[in-house]
């Protein structure tokens, strides 16, 4: 009888085994189904005149490609900084008990969970209703690097971590400041790491859509004239020509879009290593 | 330079790294109050009965929005309730029933696709899922709606769900795994009924993290949603999630009917605060 039992308990749990493997394998085949159906639809579709033509009888990507650019630019050159500044104060200035450090840590992660469209609804207020620009690709690209402080801070100080006490310890040790540690030890010590989050948080902004569509107007066929004007983005394409009737079109920008960020991923690995072999060695 | 100099630009630059520390409160404070400020007035003016009521007819001044309340809630339990079941195995295979050699290779490719835009998704379901479901499962023949919309998502939150269970798999000490097969159990035995229940807390935590994703999701969501602002019944009948209904009206909508959609996002917000405080509970519980 016991025997029995456990006969049958070691069946099952051997059972549940296979099924897991039937679950990755599952996984493994929706992933991919995702990226090959995008392929199969979208690479008959590309075309020169998508891709560099001007917008004119065929739709055409130039303004997207424009605005993502703007977009990219914008939103890194405000939240690169404060990334970096907020992660080195959060490792190098204070002791991870304190009050304010727990304060500025439950703000970045919640920060890091509200919805992109919230997100956008907040772009929208101030910069469309209470600035008065209008829609805008400043707002758009200023409510995205709100958007993406929280990864940015997060990534730097895991990087900023992993410089061994032992440097910060020595370089004090000849006498030099804390400010002067910072960037001749600490910075050049975890550049790969930085570089990396950074080029991670740019993939990000080119992913975006929900923020952009209530901030930079979604006008499709213009090409951007400034920082004032509104515009478009690659990701901001594809909703557009999926749901006003370009369905190729849509897949053929699809297409651009994962082979950008797929490649934005993959440099950003690629240099993560290499960059941090060379640390390594130097 | 002297002494004096040197410390007062050691203060200065401690001063530039403390505002930079403390942007992403200030930030959060900003959008809380932009926020609140413009919805809550709305809510309180069109009155809670009209605002949670289910009728969302423009024309008429009715700015229910408890069918999409409720549509969201939907989706995002259908969501994560297929993409976790899986997620999880998935990672229970990956961490002992999988070929070593593989394990890195998958992983990597999983942590790749979990930057995949939200809008492929959303053109996934719209060539594949939608017309799949339209003409093979659906009994009313329409693939637009709750259950494309969560088959959508739940393989967007798969990468997530995957990662984060296999970290709490992987951090569970390695002797508790020893220990049940010193005792006799089978090495399943010992997956299932020893390293599972000690990662619990993280797997939770990745259950909540994909209801936040699920719940804000907005691209993927309004291109395979249908959109019709009515309570749902069925799996295959046209909604509108919170998410789907900002992001349509957003490009049309003015006066009153914009600033309904704020107050839809308020709502949408104190969803994802809720989530956020039940994460960093999850966490400290685990600590």
């Amino acid at each position: 009888m016991i025997r029995n039992l456990h006969r049958r308990e070691i069946l099952m749990h051997r059972s549940l085994s296979i099924v897991a493997q039937a679950a990755l394998i599952l996984t493994l085949i929706a992933l991919a189904s995702v990226v090959v159906f995008v392929l199969i639809r979208g690479l008959p579709y590309m075309s020169v005149q998508l891709l560099f033509g001007d917008y004119g009888r065929y739709p055409s990507l130039k303004p997207a490609l424009l605005g993502t650019l703007y977009l990219v630019l914008i939103s890194l050159s405000i939240a690169a900084p404060i990334g970096i500044g907020s992660a080195i104060f959060l490792t190098e200035y204070t002791k991870s008990k304190s009050r304010l450090v727990r304060v500025i840590r439950v703000a970045t992660e919640t920060l890091a969970g509200i919805p992109s469209i919230v997100y956008g609804i907040f772009g929208y207020l101030v910069f469309v209703v209470a600035l008065g620009l209008r829609y805008s690709l400043l707002g758009g690209g200023i409510t995205l690097s709100i958007m993406i402080l929280p990864v940015i801070v997060r990534s730097v100080e895991e990087s900023l971590l992993a410089v061994p006490n032992a440097l910060r310890e020595g370089s004090f040790a000849l006498g030099a400041s804390k400010v002067r540690t910072i960037f001749a030890v600490i910075l050049p010590c975890a550049a790969s790491g930085i570089v990396t989050s950074l080029i991670l948080a740019m993939g990000r902004v080119i992913s975006e859509s929900a923020v952009l569509i209530l901030t930079i107007g979604m006008v499709v066929n213009k090409m951007p004239q400034n920082l004032y004007s509104p515009g478009t983005s690659l990701a901001l394409d594809v909703y557009y020509f999926g749901s006003h009737g370009y369905p190729d079109e849509a897949a053929a920008t699809g297409v651009v879009l994962l082979l950008l960020v797929v490649s934005i991923n993959i440099i950003a690995t690629w240099l993560g290593k290499v960059l941090g072999k060379e640390m390594a060695n130097g | 330079m002297n002494y004096k100099a040197i410390r007062a630009r050691d203060a200065a630059m401690r001063g530039i790294f403390l505002f930079c520390a403390i942007f992403a409160i200030f930030a959060l404070g900003c959008i809380t109050v932009f926020l609140f400020a413009e919805g809550l007035p709305f809510i309180s003016r069109v009155g809670l009965t009209n605002f949670f009521g289910t009728r969302w007819h423009l024309s008429s001044a009715s700015y229910g929005i408890l069918s999409m309340i409720v549509a969201s809630l939907y989706v995002t339990a259908l969501s994560c309730a297929i993409g976790v079941t899986i997620g999880v195995l998935t990672a229970l295979s990956l961490f002992k029933f999988c070929p070593r050699r593989l394990v890195a290779t998958i992983r990597q490719l999983i942590n790749l696709l979990a930057g995949i835009p939200s809008v492929i998704y959303g053109l996934f379901g719209i060539t594949i899922i939608v017309p799949f479901l339209r003409d093979y499962i659906s009994p009313v023949g329409i693939g637009y709606g709750i259950l494309a919309a969560s088959l959508v998502l739940a393989v967007m939150i798969l990468p997530t769900v995957v990662s984060i269970s296999l970290d709490a798999l992987n951090a569970v000490p390695k002797n508790y795994y020893e220990g049940a097969l010193a005792l006799g159990a089978t090495s399943e035995q010992g997956v299932f009924k020893v390293v599972l229940p000690a990662a619990k807390s993280g797997i939770f935590a990745a259950v909540v993290l994909a209801m936040g994703r699920a719940i804000g999701e907005t691209m993927a969501v309004i291109m395979v949603i249908g959109g019709s602002p009515v309570m749902p019944r069925s799996v295959f009948q046209s909604v509108r999630t919170m998410t789907a209904n900002i992001a349509m009206g957003a490009t049309e909508l003015s006066g009153d009917a914009a600033t309904a959609l704020v107050a839809t996002g308020v709502v949408l917000f104190v969803f994802t605060l809720i989530l956020n405080v039940s994460i960093s509970l999850l966490r400290g519980a685990s600590q």
